[in-house]
């Protein structure tokens, strides 16, 4: 299994180091371990939201509502914390979770009960979260004077020599490889996804893992909510708009499968840094940041032209089945 | 797992050979057919219930010139919807059209501070639109991949394109007569330029859809490709012709908007493609393809462009007129999945009665 | 010996269509057990039940002497019997193992046992000498690998019953013999084999005992070993051929099509054959021979690697159905719901669509000139339906085919090419086919008749065209076709090695 880490992780991982090689060269202090921390904080959003984004793409569908998931629980647990500030943290990004999940859920239940196709649903929930979010704010915006100490510093705070965000990051990542790989449900998402068919035939409940996985991302996307609000210490009726593409970006580029059932954490993570790296190269090298929209979008239809281009022929070889 | 039972319901046992005869009075619509004529009956009492909702709701509504007016806010979108129907009847789906319609305004801008005049500038804008729209149906015809997952990444790519080109700035110096297209009437009237527009585009898809070869051969696409193909249809070569109509329409759209505002901003019809994909399904075009009328989504654009007139005037902000329109977006899939599933339960009981 | 699985009265009523009437079956364990049958016959109704697609209309099902009846295939499966339907039940991204294991994952304290899993899978490919690497991904084997694996799948859930259907279509004569060993070894240690046939020589190898279907009945079973190929045709087809089939000697014009050395890589090679004007060349072979694919290359589906095409003795290339429907030819595919007909749309929208630009003026479509077509080739055909304006899913299967033959027919071809036209249909509207078939060569109409039905192609044709493995391994003339010769050349490859010896 560990043989999942294939080729095209592997190539991404040498794609990346090109990059930094290349990017170092114009520029001497990227490479600095100041720099790649920070592009590691970055990023650390973007890993966590993605990892939910993986799940919902292995079973074949497709989240678009995490931004606004993460633009309305950033939104809540802002305002809360403005009007109490003695709640505890831990409560705080719990309640996010919850509210999260609550969202999530809803996509998921569209999903398998209403035979709603995600792209619809979710293209759906997409306004009407973010809409949520100005009813709930009233127009107005949290700033970081109203968030109170502890709610804004615990994303610029240090666990052992290791930045909390990253931290989190890699916890989340450790839980969820566990999940995917070591367990019974976790590899029935892989099967769902893979051939809804085949997963009926050998006993797979198909509607709960379409559920299950909606629910997960919305779960991520409301610990993401809080983490963004906090790190960037705003709350915005627009927060993390269009966060959704990069999600995507970062799992297509990451080697997952657009049509389901096949892509890994590793992969999700090597995307998400480097879609954090050329972030962070576009600002050193001093290119307008404008590119960066560009070149995400670029880089999801390259790749997933690429990536289909590769699976046919690959098929092909494998039906001529015959020498004659 | 090809199940005979939900393919075939029968009326003559096989046993019954004898002399074939046929029954005369041909069966007026299929069950088909029935479906959506239902479903423009639905929308049309909808449209009373917003025109009457909204007349209760403010004086301002129920007004000739300010519901003629009101238009110009949604003829742009209305316009998308036209090819769209085309391409969700055959099966895709385009989400990239608001990207192409940014895009091809930046590129209005550029010519216009370069200084091109307005038919200049209106060839640009439709130039644009259609080879932003052939891409897309280039990408998934030539690759066969997922209109879902091109349109991704065509949504973004030409956003960024857009971003990068504009910036922060704006282009404002649009020449004069350019106006005329998203602000103008028709001389001596009250009527906007844009409405006209949609109507004639309107009558041409409807035509185009219902009437012609092009159109049969549109549905066969959705209803079953495969056939299509094997019956001579050129199923590639009429999605690509679909994409690009839909990038052509993106153009125009582009154009009315752009000459409406006066200006390219950076978030020219951000989220656009839900409203023009919702204005789709809700007129009962099926997301799945191989269904829908004309009649159905020009209610639909009037139902939601009235809804979210109405709304404004009751100062509802837009973000929140988003809330309403995801929601019309779901329910209007679910609606005929529940009908198809309530009509599948009472077929299986009178099965089971009658067996 | 007493049965394992025992089925007594088992019907299938579908609406309109008596796919299984009363039929009987009984396997032991340890034995190999030949369903044979034509196509239409109720084998895959069979199959379905016994794996949970859908339940019986009647009848009673016994497993080890107790009464069972599945809701799923999932419950099927717990039962204890397993159906290889190779394709439709792989995950082509996951490993062998879990291919094998998935919906069942051997846990260890809620963790997954990778190791302990890979380790079954070793020794259950080893007890069958399968050499495939477990941790290979189901995408990168060839197609007797993936059917090797779905075997082991069905050992590693302890089944008792295993159902293959047509098991040895597409493979090699190497990894037929290989197959042969795994199902004796399965037999040896007390499973119970059905095995579904069209290969006499193949039944007459590997199985103990047979039971053949016709029409959807039980008509026989017994021994293998007391039966001889002539009797089990027979009880296949009921009648003498010559009683079947309506053919009249048509003297024979010039040559409508010729095929040389046609080529698709992979798939066939050097197909050559002449088709002249009131002919019915028949195509015989097993499935996966080849015969739908090369119709589809003279159709201009799919690209041609090599070779020519003439029409009218002239050169012609073809390079997609409209090239094809230009000169003439026209197709009456294999899957009538995939690729034949539009199921929602009604008859009239079915039967003009391939001449829908003729029939419009410039682009706009003119109603009446629809109807007309529909109606001058649905009364030719005899569609017994509600009208013309009636959705084609509302109507039988044996209608649905006569719409898709209307359709076609109203090209006017001079090349009609027929793939299992008669498939799935029942006894009387067969014969209309056939008849209507003959009426078509009687009007210098070229013929070409791919069938898997044996006594179909033997009463039909003026000439038969026998492929085995994407050649032409026979070509003989009316008279001198005989089962056995046809059965040989289908099942002997082209350099002279049988098939399954």
């Amino acid at each position: 299994m560990m043989g999942l880490l294939k080729r095209r992780e592997t190539s991404l991982l040498v794609i990346i180091l090109v990059v930094v090689a290349a990017v170092t060269f114009r520029a001497h202090d990227f490479l600095s371990p100041g720099n790649f921390e920070y592009i590691l904080k970055d990023s650390s959003i973007l890993v966590i939201v993605s990892i939910g984004q993986l799940l919902v793409i292995l079973t074949g569908g497709i989240d678009l509502s995490v931004a606004s998931t993460i633009g309305f629980t950033g939104m809540s647990v802002a305002l809360l914390n403005k009007a109490d500030p003695g709640i505890p943290l831990v409560i705080i990004v719990l309640i996010s979770m919850v509210i999260g999940l609550a969202l999530g859920s809803f996509n998921g239940m569209l999903v398998s009960v209403f035979n709603i196709p995600p792209i619809i649903t979710t293209l759906g929930t997409l306004s009407i979260y973010r809409g949520f979010v100005i009813v709930l704010s009233g127009g107005t915006w949290v700033s970081a004077d109203q968030m109170s100490a502890p709610f804004r510093d615990f994303p610029q705070g240090y666990l052992l020599g290791i930045s909390n965000m990253i931290s989190i990051a890699i916890l989340i990542s450790l839980v969820f490889a566990a999940f995917l790989y070591l367990t019974r449900t976790g590899r029935e998402v892989y099967g769902a996804g893979g051939s809804p068919i085949a997963a009926q035939y050998v006993g797979i409940n198909v509607k709960k893992i379409n559920f299950l996985v909606f629910a997960l991302s919305g779960i991520l996307s409301g610990l993401a909510g809080y983490l963004w609000v906090a790190f960037y210490a705003s709350a915005a009726n627009d927060s993390a708009t269009g966060l959704e593409l990069q999600t995507i970006a970062a799992c297509v580029v990451g080697g997952v499968s657009i049509m389901g059932g096949s892509g890994s954490i590793v992969g999700v993570l090597l995307g998400s840094i480097f879609l954090g790296i050329v972030k962070n190269a576009l600002t050193v090298i001093r290119i307008s940041p404008f590119w960066q929209v560009a070149i995400q979008g670029f880089v999801i239809l390259l790749a997933i032209v690429v990536n289909t281009v590769l699976d046919r022929r690959a098929q092909a070889s494998m039906l001529k089945r015959r020498v004659l | 797992m090809a199940d005979q039972d939900s393919k075939t319901t029968e009326r003559e046992t096989p046993s019954s050979a004898g002399s074939p005869r046929q029954i005369e009075a041909p069966l007026r619509g299929a069950r088909l057919r029935n479906l959506a004529t239902q479903w423009e009956i639905l929308l049309v009492y909808l449209l009373l219930v917003v025109v009457i909702g909204n007349s209760l709701l403010s004086p301002y509504f129920l007004n000739a010139p300010n519901l003629l007016d009101s238009t110009f806010n949604f003829m742009e979108k209305a316009i998308m919807a036209l090819p769209m129907m085309l391409v969700i009847i055959c099966g895709d789906i385009d989400i990239s059209v608001a990207s192409n319609l940014a895009l091809t305004s930046v590129f209005m801008g550029m010519a216009a501070t370069a200084g091109a005049p307005t038919p200049v500038l209106v060839v640009i804008g439709l130039a644009a639109g259609s080879i932003l729209g052939w891409f897309n149906g280039f990408l998934i015809t030539r690759f066969a991949i997922p209109s879902i997952a091109v349109t991704i990444g065509t949504l973004s790519l030409y956003r960024g394109i857009a971003s990068v080109i504009l910036g922060d700035h704006a282009y404002t110096g649009y020449p004069k007569p350019f106006a005329f297209f998203g602000q103008g009437y028709i001389p001596a009237t009250h009527i906007p330029f844009e409405l006209v527009l949609f109507a004639a585009l309107a009558a041409v898809t409807g035509f185009l859809l219902h009437k012609t070869t092009f159109g049969r051969k549109v549905y066969a696409i959705g209803n079953n490709p495969t056939t299509a193909r094997f019956s001579g249809v050129k199923v590639d070569r009429l999605r690509l012709i679909a994409f690009t109509l839909n990038g052509l329409a993106a153009g125009i759209a582009s154009v009315l908007l752009t000459s409406r505002v006066a200006s390219t901003r950076p978030n020219i019809a951000t989220g656009w493609e839900l409203d023009v994909i919702t204005t789709v399904v809700l007129g009962g075009v099926a997301i799945t393809g191989g269904k829908g009328t004309i009649w159905g989504v020009v209610l639909s654009v009037f139902l939601l462009g009235f809804m979210q007139f109405g709304m404004g005037l009751v100062n509802i902000p837009g973000q929140v007129m988003n809330i309403a329109t995801g929601f019309i977006l779901i329910i209007a899939i679910m609606v005929p999945e529940l009908i198809r599933r309530a009509r599948n339960r009472a077929s299986l009981a009178r099965l089971a009665a009658r067996g | 010996m007493d049965s394992i699985l025992t089925l007594k009265g088992v019907s299938k009523d579908f609406p309109g269509i008596k796919a299984l009437d009363r039929v009987d079956l009984s396997v032991r364990p340890g034995e190999v057990h030949a369903l044979i049958g034509e196509n239409g016959a109720g084998k895959s109704t069979l199959v379905k039940i016994l794996s949970g697609v859908f339940p019986p209309t009647e009848g009673v099902i016994t497993l080890e002497g107790k009464p069972i009846s599945f809701r799923s295939p999932h419950e099927s499966q717990a039962a204890g019997i397993s159906a290889i339907h190779q394709e439709a039940t792989m995950f082509p991204e996951l490993s062998v193992t879990e291919n094998i294991f998935m919906g069942h994952h051997l846990k260890a304290r809620g963790i997954v046992g990778w190791r302990s899993m890979q380790e079954r899978t070793r020794e259950l490919l080893d007890s069958l000498q399968i050499k495939i690497n477990p941790r290979a991904k189901v995408k990168t084997l060839s197609f007797a690998e993936r059917q090797m694996v779905e075997i082991v799948k069905a050992l590693s859930i302890n089944t008792k019953i295993v159902i293959m259907d047509e098991p040895t279509s597409a493979l090699t004569l190497r990894e037929v013999e290989h197959l042969y060993t795994i199902i004796r070894q399965l037999a040896a240690s007390g499973k119970a084999i059905i095995f579904i046939s069209h290969k006499f020589e193949e039944i007459f190898e590997i199985a103990d005992s047979y039971t053949v279907l016709r029409d959807g009945r039980w008509v026989g079973e017994g021994k293998v070993a007391e039966a001889t190929v002539d009797t089990i045709v027979r009880m296949m087809v009921g009648r003498s051929l010559d009683q079947m089939y309506p053919k009249s000697e048509i003297p024979l014009g010039e040559v409508a099509l010729k095929v040389e050395g046609l080529t698709r890589n992979g798939i066939f090679k050097d197909v050559s054959f002449e088709l002249r004007k009131g002919e019915i060349l028949g195509f015989f072979g097993l499935v996966g021979a080849g015969r739908s694919e090369v119709m589809r290359v003279v159709f201009g589906i799919d690209p041609a690697d090599g070779g020519q095409i003439s029409i009218d003795g002239k050169r012609v290339e073809i390079r997609s159905p409209s090239d094809a429907m230009r000169h003439g030819i026209a197709l009456v595919p294999e899957d009538r719901q995939l690729q034949g007909a539009i199921l929602p749309m009604n008859i009239r929208e079915n039967t003009t669509l391939p001449i829908i630009g003729s029939l419009a003026s410039r682009g706009v479509l003119r109603r009446d000139a629809e109807t007309a077509v529909a109606q001058r080739y649905g009364t030719l055909l005899q569609v017994k339906s509600a009208g013309w304006e009636a959705a084609v899913n509302s109507l039988s299967g044996g209608n649905q085919q006569k719409v898709v033959l209307a359709k076609w027919l109203a090209t006017e071809p001079r090349v009609l090419v027929l793939d299992e036209p008669t498939k799935g249909i029942d006894v009387a509207t067969k014969a209309t086919v056939h008849k209507f078939i003959s009426d078509l060569a009687a009007e210098a109409i070229a013929v070409i008749l791919v069938s898997s039905e044996l006594p179909e192609i033997l009463g039909m044709s003026d000439n038969i065209v026998v492929m085995h493995e994407g050649r032409i391994t026979a070509l003989m003339s009316r008279g001198e076709a005989t089962p056995e010769k046809v059965i040989l050349a289908a099942t002997t490859s082209a350099g002279g090695e049988r098939s399954s010896l």
